[in-house]
C-alpha cells in the first residue's frame, strides 16, 4: 500500500515540478522610456517589450545576496554589470533589430527576456 | 504645493565653469514639466523637480544637448568598490567553509563506522550531532536557502536550491531519525542519522564555491591590469610653470611635459623633443619606438630615456587604452555561438534533476534494497547534490574572458566572442599587398651605373628630373636623393610625357627619365642592359632607365619594401594549416614575383580596390571561411565582406573597431598569433563543455543508482559533493590554463 502511495505521490510531484517551474504565464511589461527590474531570484518582470531604434534605459536593483547574480549580462548588445547589492545600475540598449534577446546571469542560470517591437 | 511633482539629483559630466551652470539650468528648464533646475558647479551635480510626465531621457535629452553627460542612475560601482565586495563576500565565505568543514570532519568522526570506535563518547551521540549539525545547515548553508527562495518566488530554481533541497532532506531525515527514533523502527528503519551527510556537503560545496570565486577572479585579470595602466596624474605647463594636475582634469589642446621614466598621461603629438617610448603594454611590441616632433605618443605607454613636451589630443573615453577596455569588456560580455546549446540545456536543467531525483525515490522505495527507504533518500540526496549546472554555465563566458584579455595583452583585440569563435575555422588568409604585407612606401632598392658615369650622378640627374613630378615613383627618388646628400638642380624645358617617364635639360645635357617605351621613343638602344632590366623585373622591381645625351646612363630600380616579419608570419600560418593568399592591384609580374619571395601559392593580382569584395566572395562561395588582412581604411568592404576583416594598425594608428579583429601591432606574425589564440581558446571551450556535459550525463545517473543491479555501487552523497564541488573549479581553472599558451 505504501509503495502505491509513494508512486502515486511521486509522479504527482514531477508533475507539479514540470507545471510549476515551465507552466508559467509569461507576463509582458511593455517600457516607455525606463524601467526598473527587481534582481531577486531572477529579474522582476522578467519580460520586457521595448521599442525598436529607441534608447531605453533599463535600472537594475539587485536585492537578492546569491553571488550568482552579481553580475548581468546583456549579450547581444555587449552589457556585462555588476551589480551592487542594494545600488541602481543602469544600463542603456537601442536595438536596432526586431526580436528577442536575452538577459542573464554571468553563469547563465537566471534569464529575462527583452521583446523588441 | 504639487504632490505629484518629484525631485532628481544626478551627476552631470563636462563642466568647466559659471557659464556651463547657466547654460544647463537653462536646458533643463526649457524641459516641458520641469519646475526647477538647479546646477551645482563644485559638486557636478544637478537638481531638477519635475512632474510625473518628465522621463529620465528627456532630462538626459536636455543635458545631452548642449554638450554635457547627465549620469542619471549611473551609479556604476568603481573597481574598487566591486573589489571591496568581494574581498569581503570571500572572507564571509572562509570562515563558513572553514566552521563547517570543521563540524563536519567532527560529526563524520563520530558516524563513520571505521572511524567510530576511534572518536569520543559525546560525538557519538546523536543529540550532541543535532545541536552540532544546526549552525552548519542554518548559518553556513543559509546562503543556499536564501537564493532558492527568491528564485522560487519567481518559479525558477538554481543550483542553491538544489542544495537546499538535498541538505534539507538529509538534515531533516537525521532530525527525524533523533527526536523519534521509536517511529522510525517501527517501520523497519534503523534509526540512523546523517547529519556528517548534511554538514560534510554544505562544508564542501561551500569550499568549492571559495576556489570558484578566487579562480573567476583571475579570468578578468587582463582587463585589470588595462584599467590599471592608465596614469593619475599630468604635468601641465601652464603660463610657464609644470603643474601636476589628475588626469581626469587634463583637456585637448594641454602641452604636458614627459621626463624620462614617466608614464605618457593621454594621447597626444609632440611638440619638442625626442625619446623613445616603449608601447609594449598597448601593442605588444617589446622594442621601444623613437618618437620625435610630429609623432603620436599613446596615453599609458612609458617614456624611456628623452624629455618631450607634447599637445594633448585625446582625453578620458576617447583614449587609446579607454577604447582597448571599452573593446575587450565588450568582448566578454558578447556571447559565442557554441554557448547556444549550454544555454537551452541549463534554463531546463534544474528543474529536470528535480524531478528525476523525485523518480530515483520511487524508483528506490519501490525496487531498491532493504532498508529502501534509507537508500531511496540517500540516493535522491545524492542525485540533487551532484548535479552542476555551474560547470555548463561557467564553460564558455570563463574561457572568452582568459582568451580575449590575454588578446588584449598582445595587441590583438577582438570584437567579439563570435569573431573569436569564426577566427578558429579560417581556411584562408588574404593579405592586402600594399600597406600590409609592404610598407606601403615605394624605395629605391637598386642603382645601376652604365659606362663613366657614377651612382651620385645617376641619382642627382634622376633627383633634378623628378623634383618636378607629380609621379608616385618620384617621391621614392627624391627620398633617396635626400639621403645621399644630392642637392637637385632645376631643369630646363621640363616636359612629363604620360605613361613613359619625363624629359629635360640639365647642365645644358638632355636627360630623359623613365620606362622602356621612352627610351624607344628617344632612340636609344638598351642593348646588353636588357638582361639585368628583366631580372629587376623578375624580382617585382619597378625599373627606371636613364638617358643622358640620347646615350644610356643608368637604371634605377625602384620597389615596395616588404615587411621584415612577412615571411616569417606566412610561414606560421601555414604550420596552421592556414592557406595564405595575397590580393593586389600590381602586374601579374611583379605580384607573382613578390609572392614567391614571400612564399604565397595563391596570387589574386591586377585587382582594383572596388574589385577586392568580388573576389572575397568568389573564394567564400568555394567554400571556404575567409579572413582578410587590410589596413581597415581602404580596404573596409573587403574586411567587412570576409567571414573575418582582420584589420593591422601601423602601431598605435590604428581605427579600433574597424574590424573583427584589430592587431594594434606591426609584427605580421601577429596574424598566426590571433587565428592560433582563437584555436586554443575554442579548444578550451570545447573540453569545458565536454566535461560539464559529461560530468553530468555520467554521474547524474550514477547517482541514481544504475550501476547498482550489475555491480553494487552506489554513489555517497559526501562524495557526490566532493565531484560537485570540483567540477566548477575544474572548469574554471581550466579556462586559466589558456593564460599559460604561447601564442
Amino acid at each position: 500500500m505504501d509503495k502505491i502511495i509513494v508512486t502515486i505521490a511521486g509522479f504527482a510531484a514531477i508533475l507539479g515540478t514540470a507545471w510549476f517551474f515551465f507552466g508559467k504565464k509569461e507576463e509582458k511589461v511593455q517600457v516607455k522610456d525606463s524601467v526598473d527590474i527587481k534582481v531577486s531570484g531572477g529579474y522582476v518582470p522578467e519580460t520586457i517589450v521595448v521599442p525598436k531604434n529607441k534608447t531605453t534605459r533599463i535600472n537594475f536593483l539587485r536585492t537578492d545576496k546569491n553571488s550568482c547574480l552579481e553580475e548581468v549580462v546583456l549579450s547581444d548588445f555587449k552589457i556585462k554589470k555588476f551589480l551592487p547589492l542594494n545600488k541602481k545600475v543602469s544600463v542603456e540598449i537601442k536595438p536596432e533589430n526586431k526580436g528577442e534577446y536575452d538577459i542573464s546571469c554571468a553563469m547563465n542560470m537566471y534569464h529575462g527576456k527583452i521583446i523588441v517591437k | 504645493m504639487n504632490n505629484n511633482l518629484k525631485t532628481i539629483t544626478f551627476g552631470v559630466k563636462g563642466m568647466h565653469c559659471a557659464s556651463c551652470v547657466n547654460v544647463l539650468e537653462r536646458s533643463l528648464k526649457k524641459v516641458e514639466g520641469v519646475t526647477s533646475a538647479t546646477v551645482n558647479l563644485a559638486t557636478e551635480k544637478a537638481t531638477v523637480t519635475h512632474s510625473a510626465t518628465v522621463t529620465e531621457n528627456m532630462l538626459s535629452d536636455a543635458v545631452a544637448g548642449v554638450g554635457y553627460k547627465a549620469m542619471i542612475g549611473k551609479e556604476v560601482p568603481t573597481e574598487d568598490e566591486e573589489k571591496k565586495a568581494k574581498q569581503k563576500e570571500l572572507r564571509a565565505l572562509r570562515i563558513k567553509v572553514v566552521v563547517s568543514l570543521f563540524i563536519g570532519t567532527l560529526i563524520f568522526w563520530g558516524t563513520f563506522p571505521g572511524l567510530m570506535s576511534t572518536s569520543p563518547m559525546f560525538l557519538q551521540n546523536f543529540f550532541v550531532q543535532f545541536l552540532l549539525a544546526i549552525p552548519v545547515q542554518f548559518w553556513a548553508g543559509f546562503s543556499f536557502y536564501q537564493a532558492s527562495i527568491p528564485a522560487l518566488r519567481n518559479r525558477t530554481a538554481n543550483m542553491d536550491t538544489l542544495v537546499a533541497i538535498g541538505t534539507t532532506v538529509a538534515f531533516g531525515f537525521s532530525a527525524f531519525v533523533t527526536l523519534f527514533p521509536n517511529i522510525v523502527e517501527s517501520m523497519g528503519v534503523e534509526a540512523m542519522p546523517y547529519f556528517d551527510v548534511a554538514t560534510v556537503v554544505i562544508g564542501l560545496i561551500l569550499l568549492g564555491r571559495y576556489f570558484e570565486a578566487k579562480a573567476k577572479a583571475g579570468t578578468s585579470e587582463a582587463i585589470k591590469k588595462l584599467i590599471g595602466l592608465a596614469a593619475k596624474t599630468a604635468r601641465v605647463v601652464k603660463n610657464g610653470k609644470d603643474t601636476d594636475v589628475p588626469i581626469e582634469e587634463v583637456q585637448i589642446g594641454d602641452i604636458i611635459r614627459v621626463r624620462p621614466g614617466e608614464k605618457i598621461p593621454v594621447d597626444g603629438v609632440i611638440l619638442e623633443g625626442e625619446s623613445s617610448v616603449d608601447e609594449s603594454m598597448i601593442t605588444g611590441e617589446s622594442i621601444p619606438v623613437d618618437k620625435a616632433k610630429g609623432d603620436t605618443v599613446v596615453g599609458a605607454t612609458i617614456n624611456k630615456n628623452g624629455s618631450f613636451l607634447y599637445k594633448a589630443m585625446k582625453v578620458g573615453q576617447d583614449t587609446m587604452l579607454s577604447q582597448i577596455i571599452k573593446l575587450v569588456e565588450n568582448a566578454q560580455a558578447s556571447k559565442a555561438p557554441i554557448q547556444r546549446l549550454a544555454d537551452i540545456i541549463s534554463s531546463y536543467f534544474v528543474p529536470i534533476v528535480i524531478m528525476l531525483a523525485i523518480l530515483t525515490f520511487v524508483i528506490w522505495y519501490n525496487f531498491g534494497a532493504s532498508p529502501s527507504l534509507l537508500f531511496a533518500l540517500l540516493n535522491t540526496v545524492a542525485v540533487l547534490i551532484i548535479a552542476c549546472p555551474c560547470a555548463m554555465g561557467l564553460a564558455t563566458p570563463t574561457a572568452i574572458m582568459v582568451g580575449t584579455g590575454i588578446g588584449a595583452q598582445h595587441g590583438i583585440l577582438i570584437r567579439d566572442a563570435k569573431g573569436l569563435e569564426i577566427a578558429n575555422r579560417v581556411k584562408t588568409v588574404v593579405f592586402d599587398k600594399t600597406g600590409t604585407l609592404t610598407l606601403g612606401k615605394p624605395k629605391v632598392t637598386d642603382i645601376i651605373p652604365i659606362g663613366s658615369f657614377s651612382n651620385k650622378e645617376i641619382l642627382f640627374f634622376a633627383s633634378s628630373l623628378e623634383k618636378g613630378s607629380e609621379h608616385s615613383l618620384a617621391e621614392a627618388i627624391l627620398i633617396e636623393g635626400e639621403a645621399q646628400n644630392i642637392k637637385p638642380q632645376k631643369a630646363e624645358k621640363f616636359k612629363a610625357v604620360a605613361g613613359h617617364g619625363v624629359e629635360g635639360y640639365i647642365k645644358k645635357q638632355k636627360v630623359s627619365f623613365g620606362n622602356r617605351k621612352l627610351m624607344e621613343k628617344e632612340g636609344i638602344k638598351v642593348g646588353e642592359e636588357n638582361q639585368k632590366i628583366e631580372a629587376l623585373e623578375e624580382e617585382g622591381k619597378t625599373v627606371m632607365m636613364l638617358s643622358v645625351d640620347k646615350k644610356l646612363a643608368g637604371l634605377i630600380a625602384v620597389a615596395d619594401v616588404v615587411k621584415e616579419s612577412a615571411k616569417n608570419a606566412i610561414e606560421e600560418l601555414s604550420k596552421l594549416g592556414v592557406e595564405v593568399a595575397m590580393i593586389t592591384g600590381d602586374n601579374k609580374r611583379t605580384a607573382a614575383a613578390i609572392a614567391k619571395k614571400l612564399g604565397i601559392k595563391k596570387v589574386l593580382a591586377e585587382v582594383l580596390p572596388e574589385e577586392k569584395e568580388k573576389e572575397i566572395i568568389k573564394l567564400k562561395k568555394e567554400g571556404k571561411v575567409v579572413a582578410m588582412v587590410g589596413d581597415g581604411i581602404n580596404d573596409a568592404p573587403a574586411l567587412a565582406t570576409a567571414d573575418i576583416g582582420i584589420a593591422m594598425g601601423s602601431g598605435t594608428d590604428v581605427a579600433i573597431e574597424a574590424a573583427d579583429i584589430t592587431l594594434i601591432n606591426k609584427d605580421l606574425k601577429t596574424v598566426a598569433s590571433a587565428i592560433d589564440l582563437s584555436k586554443k581558446t575554442m579548444r578550451t571551450i570545447k573540453l569545458n563543455l565536454f566535461w560539464a556535459f559529461g560530468y553530468n550525463i555520467v554521474l547524474i545517473p550514477v547517482a541514481m543508482g544504475v550501476l547498482y543491479p550489475f555491480f553494487n555501487i552506489l554513489l555517497n552523497p559526501i562524495f557526490a559533493g566532493l565531484a560537485m564541488a570540483l567540477s566548477s573549479v575544474s572548469v574554471v581553472t581550466n579556462s586559466l590554463l589558456l593564460k599559460r599558451a604561447k601564442i
